[in-house]
């Protein structure tokens, strides 16, 4: 075998300038593909963590129905207490939750005594929330990270909109569930940075604030918003608390509870659905540039060691040897290609993640870019590239199995 | 026992509605550790007969059997196996492969035909080598030798396998006259010392002289045989 491959590998270097060109062709497709993924990679990693970890949590559990009229904030599809206390009690059962945290969501007017305007408010437990979306606290521009009862996080944008700094007064005023409409001088604790998708312009007060705002007995509430130990583990645990909450039914028979992942919750998941595809249309570019490439070099080769073929063929080399060998060549350029590709590649993430790189998305700016590409999907593109390879040398290497010595002996 | 023997030997070609009759009813024998020659003018059928001898093609009609076996009816496999077990080849343009050294060159069947082990190859290499005079040349590729160092080089190729038989097809034709001689007298001292059997074609006068048998073909049929005990009745 160690002949046979050396062999192929001479054969390869026969034509210098054209393995050479089409080695680069693979190293490059290598490197942009796996560029590509690490830097999609990080950048979607990092808006998700964004969104996830700032204002939405990793899921989030309704009122069935809720989420379908999220829009107008209905208080009248809030959770009443003891179905709250249900739900905690499987979520305490549960290893893999790290946090949850109650919220009540209402819109309501804002005003700082000359303006008033619209503000949707997350009536919240603090420490809880803090705890569930860790990134919230970091949102905080300006003021005291903790929100004392009294005190309100105005959104940045309305800030700015209605002149108000941190200290001042206001007011917010909101409609009750019984259509009554109440108000409560609140002080002005912090200044919240906006965050890209819905919520991220949301204020906050605390849960006993809104309980005395919107008139409840006793807090109700429109969502529970839940943080995982372990965020691969999404769709696992998601499964199993979906399935723990779907016993739980209505007088009508229904289910009470919704549960959903960040996904069903964010539009980035539809970009971030769009960078999956657009990998995965890049990782189709490198199949097509290995395919073609090595191709046109193995039925190339073909072509001009047709009196060759015939030589070794009328010496007694079996056809499938001879398909070996020319597969073998392929294969040689394929895994060369692939290592060499691997190798750049790493070197260029690990350069990419050391210089630090900085962009701004939405309103967001100086986000830094970490590119990481996991060892297994660099071996995934490996494979992918060698058994290309393969794939692009079997037509050219049955051609030459197949040849007639007699013919391939006389060829010119 | 004859190591070849033709049986009314027929090769046909078909070009559209036309059948050429190639070779037309040869009969013959060769016996083993003969020095043959089949000679005639462009187009007699000489290497026609020759590529049917090295089961690379199969006659149209008649039996051939070589080494003992009927080689009309072998399939393309068996045939290679039959070929790598049984035959060596010579070929008027050498035929060497031009990124492999002398040495590589002999060694190929080995690796690739035989899967002979690696220290067994070295000394089956090195005495074919030595044998036609090429042990100090072992380290050259095609290219940088003379087209006589290249048949030598081919000619121990061929017989590193050990092999009853050697087919050689016009293998002088691109050999100046004294090359061609002192190819076709190494070919004849190496049938001396390991009685491999050697069959050539030609159509150059100059050198059928060297063969021991001849047989001469015009127009695919055998016309005369043997100056020293060939046995056609073609």
């Amino acid at each position: 075998m160690a002949n046979l491959i050396k062999i192929a590998g001479r054969n390869l270097f026969r034509y210098k300038r054209r393995t050479l060109l089409t080695l680069s062709l693979i190293v490059i497709g290598v490197l942009f593909v796996t560029g590509f993924m690490a830097i999609t990679g990080s950048f979607k990693g990092m808006m998700i963590g964004q969104i996830t970890d700032s204002f939405v949590g990793h899921m989030q559990i309704h009122r069935k129905g809720y989420l379908a009229a999220i829009d107008s904030l209905p208080l009248t599809m809030n959770l009443k207490p003891g179905a709250v206390r249900k739900v905690e009690a499987v979520l305490k059962k549960m290893p893999e939750i790290e946090a949850w945290s109650p919220r009540i969501k209402f819109g309501g007017m804002f005003s700082n005594f000359t303006e008033t305007t619209n503000i949707r408010l997350n009536g919240v437990d603090p420490e809880l929330e803090a705890k569930t979306v860790p990134l919230l606290l970091s949102r905080v521009l300006e003021g005291d990270k903790a929100l004392k009862k009294g005190e309100i996080f105005v959104p940045e944008l309305l800030a700015k909109g209605m002149k108000v700094k941190v200290g001042d007064m206001v007011v917010v005023i909101a409609t009750n569930r019984d259509g009554s409409v109440n108000g409560k001088q609140l002080k002005v604790g912090a200044i919240l940075e906006s965050a890209t998708g819905p919520g991220g312009r949301d204020g906050y007060v605390h849960m006993a604030d809104a309980v005395e705002i919107l008139r409840m007995d006793q807090p109700e509430i429109s969502e529970i918003a839940v943080r995982l130990k372990d965020f691969g583990a999404l769709h696992q645990v998601f499964a199993v608390l979906a399935g723990k909450l779907s016993g739980e039914l209505n007088k009508q028979g229904r289910p009470i509870f919704d549960v959903q992942t960040w996904e069903k919750l964010s539009p980035f998941y539809n970009i971030a659905r769009m960078i999956d595809m657009m990998t995965l249309f890049v990782k189709i570019m490198l199949v097509a540039i290995v395919l073609i490439s090595i191709m046109n070099v193995m039925i190339m080769a073909v072509y001009e060691r047709v009196r060759e073929i015939g030589t070794i063929a009328a010496i007694g080399t079996l056809p499938r040897k001879i398909l070996a060998m020319f597969l073998l060549e392929g294969l040689l350029m394929g895994t060369i290609g692939a290592i060499i590709g691997s190798i750049l590649s790493g070197v260029t993430i690990y350069a990419l993640h050391a210089a630090r790189l900085s962009f701004d998305f939405g309103r967001q700016t100086g986000l830094i870019l970490s590119p990481t590409i996991d060892p297994m999907a660099l071996m995934t593109i490996s494979g992918i590239v060698i058994g290309v390879s393969i794939l692009a040398s079997l037509q050219p290497a049955l051609k030459a199995a197949r040849m007639d010595p007699i013919q391939a002996l006389g060829h010119v | 026992m004859s190591l070849i023997v033709a049986e009314d030997i027929i090769k046909e070609y078909h070009v559209g509605e036309v059948t050429i009759e190639a070779l037309r009813g040869l009969s013959f024998e060769i016996e083993p550790s003969s020095f043959v020659s089949f000679v005639g003018p462009s187009g007699s059928g000489k290497t026609t007969l020759l590529n049917l001898i090295g089961c690379l093609d199969k006659p149209s009609g008649g039996r051939l059997f070589v080494a003992g076996m009927d080689v009309s009816g072998l399939g393309k496999t068996d045939a290679a196996v039959f070929r790598g077990t049984h035959i060596g080849f010579i070929f008027q343009s050498f035929n060497l492969i031009p990124i492999l050294t002398a040495y590589e060159n002999v060694e190929y069947p080995l690796i690739v035909v035989q899967n002979i082990p690696s220290t067994r190859r070295r000394k089956q290499v090195e005495e074919l080598l030595a044998a036609v005079g090429m042990s100090d040349q072992q380290n050259k590729r095609p290219d940088q030798m003379s087209g006589g160092q290249k048949q030598r080089v081919a000619i121990a190729r061929a017989l590193v396998t050990h092999p009853d038989l050697v087919l050689a097809d016009e293998p002088t034709a691109n050999l100046d006259h004294d090359t061609a001689m002192s190819i076709l007298r190494l070919m004849k001292k190496i049938r001396d010392e390991l009685e491999t059997t050697f069959v050539f074609s030609t159509h150059d006068n100059r050198i059928i002289g060297e063969a021991e048998v001849i047989f001469r073909i015009e127009d695919g049929v055998l016309k005369t045989n043997g100056k020293n005990g060939g046995h056609g009745n073609g």
